[in-house]
């Protein structure tokens, strides 16, 4: 696997890596995890169509994950793969901000765009 | 909340001093607030709660760290003497390191702090934990957006944790008007712990202050605090009770003529002596002599010096013959030689604890004691010196300390107002007359001995100290010259006397031999009249027996009529 070069954000356009690994964090069933499993879905089948893999873990069934990936807030969505890695938490239902989350927007318009916004 | 049942279950801190201020310890099951300024100590204090607990109460617990790494901690404590990673290793302790990272992190939607829950949740299940500290966990209000998801997830935080029934400390940075930045103290209302780390006249003090403390009585004051090798120490760090057995063993004083004074036999062993005077009395001399002797009689003598350093002061006692150097090099006199200044006075006491406990003396000499005002107010320089004595006493340590009066301050003023403390009080002064500053000396009180009242001039000889009487005369207490010159007096006096009395015996000898020789004549005289009366009388006898010799042959001879002798006469 090759590591995407450094600053990879400034340059979106960049090919992709092969597979994204992404981890959701949630803890049970609630009302938010399962808004943000299906915003990842939509947002993995919109940008990454057959290049994704998303990994759920439920801390409540394994509490000690939490402390590796330094998870706090619930839902948390982690991109594991390519590096660095990037966290994005709440329910992922501002989709812009879980595409700049994701390096799939450039930082710098979308900063643009909020302002306008 | 529950209806408190008294007494309030407490959980001991194992921190010196802070269980007798809050009456046995932070509330058990029950998050408390400790606050205070970046440097005031709040991590450490929440770490020895936590570490003392692991070690000493049975108490397992976690550290969940939102500024440090675990490493960090781990380095930051090891000075304390505390072994994190041997905690951690034998399950008494988890630290687990919260990174929060605003730069790395993008908010997409709602969110909860249900990680933080499962986290800290599975670590007090992993070890059994029974404390919790978190350390700062206003952090996250700088690590993640939406102050307002953060509010209600912290309180909903501080109801778990009590429903966990653990006993935690959340430690949160002072803010501007209120305790802390975030106003964590609207959440946590059991009990609140404020540090201050404050510098007056150069010299920083560590305080500590319980603001709050629902459903128990505490001390309401400021407390000083160290942090030191041992961890925190809250003073008092001995419980002040007057329990400490007294001894009615002796100690001699160094200078045979002193000990005569006390009742013949010196200070009681245990008790406090203090020598106050006017620079240069020589306070530091009676001082180095008690150590002499201690030393002398193989005991240890701890030299506290705050303002000569310990090569000056044996150089000058040496000029008074007490030489001291052979016990240093024996190990049995240690000097501690430190400014005043140098540190608060907390830190002076504990160091001044330590030295004694590790070098356990018998003997603890201050030179001088009141340097101290010039670090502190007087007030805490008493409570700091009530500690110190209190300790020496229930040690059975002999102390002796010095007290510089001031110029023109009354004799038995003390700065510090420790007069009630001491035991034995000797005060020297000058006094100045005939042009001359001459010393004296005199004990002003020895609880439990008759001691002498007597005021005697004290000199520095060669030889060292020595006491001598003084004379008090129509001028006042003679002193130096005029005592000597008095001496002299007396001495030509006293010739005088003795001329004047062997002349008186003389001349009664002399009045004895003349009556007599007046007896012996008037005896002569008297036995040469006896002699030639005597004389006289036998030779009138002589004659009257001649006459009547011759009448009777004369009437034989006329041969008278012998019965008309007397008719016959006409």
């Amino acid at each position: 696997m090759t590591t995407p070069p450094t600053g990879v954000q400034t340059h979106p356009d960049q090919d992709p890596p092969d597979i994204w690994t992404l981890r959701l964090y949630v803890a049970g069933q609630t009302p938010k995890s399962i808004t943000a499993f299906g915003n990842l879905k939509r947002i993995c089948e919109e940008h990454l169509q057959g290049r994704y893999q998303i990994e759920v873990i439920d801390l409540l069934e394994h509490p000690q994950l939490a402390r590796g990936d330094q998870i706090l807030a619930i839902p948390t969505l982690v991109r594991r793969l390519p590096e660095p890695v990037r966290k994005i938490i709440g329910d992922l239902s501002n989709t812009e901000r879980v595409l700049i989350g994701l390096d799939l927007l450039p930082r710098a318009s979308a900063r643009s765009t909020t302002d306008v916004n | 909340m529950n209806p408190e049942k008294p007494p309030l279950p407490k959980s001991p801190t194992g921190i010196q001093g802070l269980d007798e201020i809050t009456g046995g310890g932070l509330p058990t099951g029950r998050p408390t607030l400790v606050c205070g300024d970046a440097g005031c100590g709040k991590t450490l204090l929440a770490m020895e709660f936590l570490v003392r607990g692991a070690t000493r109460f049975d108490e397992p617990g976690v550290f969940m760290a939102f500024e440090e790494t675990g490493a960090e901690l781990a380095q930051n404590v090891a000075s304390l003497g505390f072994d994190l990673d041997a905690l951690i290793a034998a399950g008494r302790l988890v630290v687990d390191y919260v990174y929060i990272e605003r730069s790395e992190i993008e908010e997409t939607g709602e969110f909860d702090l249900e990680g933080l829950f499962v986290r800290l949740g599975y670590a007090i299940d992993s070890i059994g934990a029974r404390r919790v500290v978190l350390d700062t966990v206003e952090t996250l209000f700088a690590g993640l957006p939406n102050p307002l998801i953060l509010r209600a997830e912290l309180r909903r935080l501080f109801r778990w944790l009590k429903e966990r029934g653990v006993t935690a400390i959340i430690t949160g940075e002072r803010g501007a008007g209120s305790l802390t930045r975030q106003g964590l103290e609207e959440y946590v209302s059991d009990c609140v712990i404020m540090l201050d780390h404050r510098v007056k006249d150069l010299i920083s003090t560590r305080r500590l202050r319980v603001v709050k403390y629902r459903g128990s009585t505490h001390g309401t004051n400021e407390y000083p605090f160290v942090i030191d090798s041992d961890g925190i120490a809250v003073l008092p760090i001995t419980s002040l009770g007057l329990g400490h057995s007294a001894s009615t063993e002796r100690v001699s004083s160094g200078i045979p003529r002193l000990d005569a004074m006390l009742a013949g036999a010196g200070f009681y062993r245990g008790s406090s002596i203090l020598v106050s005077g006017t620079a240069g009395t020589g306070k530091t001399s009676l001082a180095g002599h008690f150590a002499a002797a201690a030393c002398g009689r193989g005991e240890r003598v701890l030299f506290f010096a705050f303002e000569e350093s310990p090569s000056q002061i044996m150089r000058n006692l040496g000029s008074v013959g007490i030489d001291l150097a052979p016990w240093v090099d024996k190990g049995l006199l240690q000097f501690q030689a430190a400014r005043p200044t140098v540190a608060g006075l907390e830190i002076h006491l504990t160091t001044m604890h330590k030295a004694i406990l590790e070098f356990r003396p018998r003997i603890v000499i201050i030179d001088p004691l009141n340097s101290f005002i010039s670090g502190g107010n007087e007030i805490e320089v008493k409570a700091m010196l009530l500690r110190l004595l209190d300790f020496l006493k229930m040690n059975q340590i002999t102390g002796f300390f010095t007290n510089l009066t001031a110029g023109g301050s009354a004799l038995d003023h003390t700065d510090a107002a420790i007069s009630s403390l001491i035991d034995s009080w000797l005060v020297l002064l000058a006094i100045e007359s005939g042009g001359e500053r001459n010393r004296a000396f005199s004990i002003l009180k020895s609880r439990g001995m008759a001691h002498s009242n007597q005021t005697r001039e004290f000199l520095l000889t060669a030889q060292g100290v020595e006491l001598r009487d003084v004379y008090v005369g129509p001028g006042g207490v003679l002193t130096g010259s005029a005592r000597l010159t008095q001496e002299a007096q007396d001495a030509a006096a006293q010739l005088a006397r003795r001329h004047e009395i062997a002349r008186g015996q003389r001349e009664l000898e002399h009045g004895r031999a003349t009556l007599e020789a007046q007896i012996a004549a008037l005896r002569t005289e008297f036995a040469i009249q006896e002699a030639d009366t005597l004389a006289l009388i036998e030779r009138h006898r002589a004659q009257e027996a001649q006459l009547e010799k011759e009448r009777a042959d004369m009437a034989a001879s006329r041969k008278a009529d012998t019965p008309d002798t007397d008719g016959g006469q006409p």
